[in-house]
């Protein structure tokens, strides 16, 4: 099984959502997660309704189990001159660089460093043990960049290995891509049931298997359930409507008769039905597509009031519910 | 059915979207916004819209959707404006332009008008400039700005229209052009270019200690290679750095410049009015005008008198009334109860079946509740109407709390911003994919009111 999980998807398809219940969905009966933040927006502390979150592990939530989610916003920045004090000691001259602006270059244009330095700490929360040899977390879920900037955004040490072909960094990037193509890794797609989150999940999951990464499944988010299917809208609209009106009335909601107020209510009524169809009927073309992928699906409910803490622990449970993921 | 936006209006100042676009004065109308909220389509309605009322206008688009982008005409990516066919304005007057844009050509296209031939070939076969140019971190916001400026100069269009990169932040096309600049010609740069320069000779003697002492680290971080990939790099790009930084300097004074107009796009949804909020904030700061917000995907009603829920307690008696002869619906399967029986009714059960399972993993848990819910081979009339009924309220309900739950967002950034003007866009069912989509959409976004009516040919 996979310890750890790239959540990628679209922009608005909730993927920080989706990799916050993932992470409650994990830590089942005393399992301890670790959910990473990779983009500096602060959307974990949101999600979560806490204050911003430092760069540095902490718990954020229980789950029902006793399991733990523990939380951690990498930042490159910090994250480089960790990395330079932990293995030349360059307290110093890490500040030097610092003010030079080389730890700006090296975080913000240097091709893919930052990339290297934010999967690279993702992995090493993945391989650290106790002195008990067990491991300090059970899981990683990772709220990665959108599925238009995934591949690359993984893909990357391969190509820092690439161009700095010897030295710490390129033996970094050699190391954090062996657990990134391994089996422990699944990188999750979050789409909706609309045109372009579907379309960037079917180029996404493409591309990340022409680089070898390993695909985990495809979170169908927000799913609305189809109250009324196509035809009956189509049977309310042809022929019913004495019948409806007559039902509307009945409910109290005004005469059936024609110019009565129930009877107004119908076409109004009809055209909210009609787009509701036609939105069914697009939905399940899209679900057709992504079915089309073999992959392992996963759907959360859409929740209408927007997703509160309590609304991210009922995704979890859907999650834990439709199986190992 | 107008009454909501009527209120609306009274707290907020109204977007007059054609105002803008006919003004001569607007030159560059930049959209700008989080992810997924439909930055591309605005700024394609928009271009479309002002080539109708007769302007020469072209729309620099980053990432269309694929159908879009064919059915505009721009899906080859050569980095050149083309022209959008069967868009034209009044007596012939109006064009539009469109392009996608090619973050890697735009970059190679620079280098090869700064530098001659010979150093070009260097710099493009560069593996350092080639990880560089193919897209990391802010490569595609600098470029998506270098190619304002490139369109700007030309002056071949009395109207720009850009949409910006789904960055991880909606701001970064703001900082990427600075950052890019500062560093091209920082410091930095005359650190790793020392060696190059001075070496060879007895270099090393003229490099202090503390120069020797970075490139050293550098060195042992990067690996000697990649080092010296940077250092041919930046000699190569030499005669470019100041050109890089008056550049980026250059395209952010267009920005402040009157002449632009910034357009905030959001959904009326919590994430994305937040973002749009902090956006409008930071344009203040940086002094970028601002033309208002734009709320896409807006959502009306035609029975907007009819509460949801009132909608919801007529969902109730009539399900009571039906309840003899067909148990009552729970909340959570009543899609599946409406499905089944209606199937059996109509078509022998074909449609029915479909929609059940390409729905959800859990419509079986819901088939087997409903399989304990007889169901009604010979449903009387009044049964079937009930059900329509109930099942056109329970939409209408959604609906109304839809409609509640945008408002409350929408008043939360107005009171927050009062001064913002705003205009809507209201949500069409399905998805944009040609210029009558765009034109629908632009339609809906000028008179910045609902109209439900309609699914028009967008779909």
């Amino acid at each position: 099984m996979s310890r750890l999980h790239v959540v990628s998807g679209k922009g608005g398809t909730g993927k920080t959502t989706v990799a916050a219940a993932l992470a409650l969905a994990l830590a089942t009966e005393g399992r301890r997660t670790l959910l990473v933040e990779v983009e500096g927006r602060q959307g974990i502390a949101q999600v979560f309704e806490t204050e911003a979150l430092p760069y540095e592990e902490r718990k954020i939530a229980v789950s029902p189990g006793g399991g733990e989610v523990h939380a951690l916003a990498i930042d490159a920045e910090r994250a480089l001159l960790d990395y330079l004090q932990m293995f030349y000691k360059l307290g110093g001259a890490g500040r030097a660089l610092k003010k030079l602006g080389a730890i700006d270059f090296a975080t913000t244009i240097a091709p893919g460093l930052r990339d290297v330095l934010l999967t690279g700490k993702a992995c090493e929360a993945v391989r650290r043990k106790e002195k008990s040899g067990r491991f300090v977390y059970d899981a990683v879920v990772m709220d990665a960049p959108p599925t238009g900037r995934i591949t690359r955004f993984l893909n990357v040490n391969d190509e820092v290995a690439g161009l700095a072909k010897i030295g710490p960094i390129h033996n970094q990037a050699q190391a954090v891509m062996r657990v990134l193509k391994s089996p422990e890794t699944a990188v999750h797609l979050v789409t909706l049931l609309e045109e372009m989150p579907v379309q960037e999940t079917v180029d996404g999951v493409a591309e990340l298997r022409a680089a070898g990464l390993p695909v985990g499944g495809v979170v169908i988010n927000m799913v609305r359930p189809t109250v009324l299917a196509p035809d009956e809208v189509d049977l309310a609209a042809n022929g019913a409507r004495a019948g409806i009106a007559a039902a509307l009335s009945g409910a109290g909601l005004g005469g059936a008769r024609r110019g009565g107020r129930a009877e107004r209510l119908i076409d109004p009524l009809l055209e909210q039905a009609r787009e509701h169809a036609e939105r069914v009927a697009l939905e399940r073309a899209e679900h057709t597509e992504i079915t089309g992928l073999g992959l392992p699906t996963y759907e959360l409910e859409l929740l209408s009031e927007g997703v509160d803490l309590a609304g991210l622990y009922r995704l979890a449970r859907e999650l834990r519910k439709q199986g190992p993921i | 059915m107008t009454s909501e936006y009527t209120t609306l209006d009274a707290s907020a100042p109204h977007l007059d979207v054609d105002a803008l676009l006919d003004d001569p004065q607007t030159r560059i109308v930049v959209c700008c916004g989080s992810g997924g909220v439909g930055k591309t389509t605005t700024a394609a309605a928009l271009g479309v819209r002002a080539a109708e009322r007769g302007r020469r206008a072209v729309v620099l688009t980053i990432d269309p959707a694929r159908r879009l982008a064919q059915s505009m005409g721009i899906s080859e990516l050569d980095n050149v404006p083309r022209q959008v066919k069967g868009v034209s304005g009044p007596g012939g007057r109006g064009e539009l332009y469109a392009m996608m844009l090619d973050m890697k050509r735009t970059f190679d296209e620079i280098v090869e008008a700064h530098a001659d031939k010979e150093r070009a070939r260097a710099i493009l076969e560069n593996p350092f400039y080639q990880s560089l140019s193919a897209g990391f971190a802010g490569t595609q916001e600098y470029m998506a700005m270098e190619k304002l400026g490139q369109l700007r100069s030309r002056d071949e269009w009395d109207l720009i229209i850009v949409d910006t990169p789904p960055s991880r932040s909606a701001l970064d096309f703001l900082d990427a052009p600075k950052r890019l600049g500062s560093f091209l010609d920082g410091k930095f740069i005359r650190v790793l270019m020392a060696p190059a320069k001075v070496g060879g000779r007895a270099g090393m003697k003229f490099l202090n200690v503390g120069m020797s002492m970075m490139t050293g680290t550098l060195s042992k971080l990067m690996g000697g290679q990649l080092l010296k990939d940077v250092q041919t790099f930046v000699a190569a790009m030499d005669t470019m750095f100041g050109g890089f930084r008056t550049r980026a300097d250059a395209t952010y004074r267009l920005l402040q410049a009157p002449g632009t107009a910034f357009l905030v796009v959001a959904a009326p949804e919590r994430d994305a009015l937040r973002e749009a909020a902090y956006f409008v904030e930071r344009l203040a700061a940086e002094q970028m005008p601002l033309a208002g917000l734009v709320l896409n995907r807006v959502h009306g009603s035609g029975a907007d008198q009819l509460s949801a829920e009132r909608a919801l307690a007529a969902v109730e008696a009539l399900t009571d009334m039906n309840g003899a002869s067909n148990s009552a619906p729970a909340d959570g399967n009543r899609a599946e109860n409406l499905d089944e029986d209606g199937i059996v009714d109509l078509e022998g059960g074909k449609a029915g079946s479909r929609t059940a399972d390409a729905l959800s993993p859990a419509a079986p848990a819901l088939h087997e509740q409903d399989s304990s819910a007889t169901p009604e081979s010979k449903q009387s009339p009044e049964a079937r109407s009930a059900r329509l009924a109930a099942g056109l309220l329970t939409l209408h309900a959604e609906r109304m709390q839809v409609l509640a739950r945008e408002r409350r967002t929408r008043d939360r950034f107005t009171a927050l911003h009062p001064e913002v003007p705003v205009a809507e866009i209201a949500a069409l069912p399905g998805d944009v994919h040609d210029v009558a989509g765009l034109r629908e959409i632009g339609d809906r976004l000028a008179s910045g009111a609902a109209d439900t009516g309609g699914a028009s040919d967008a779909g």
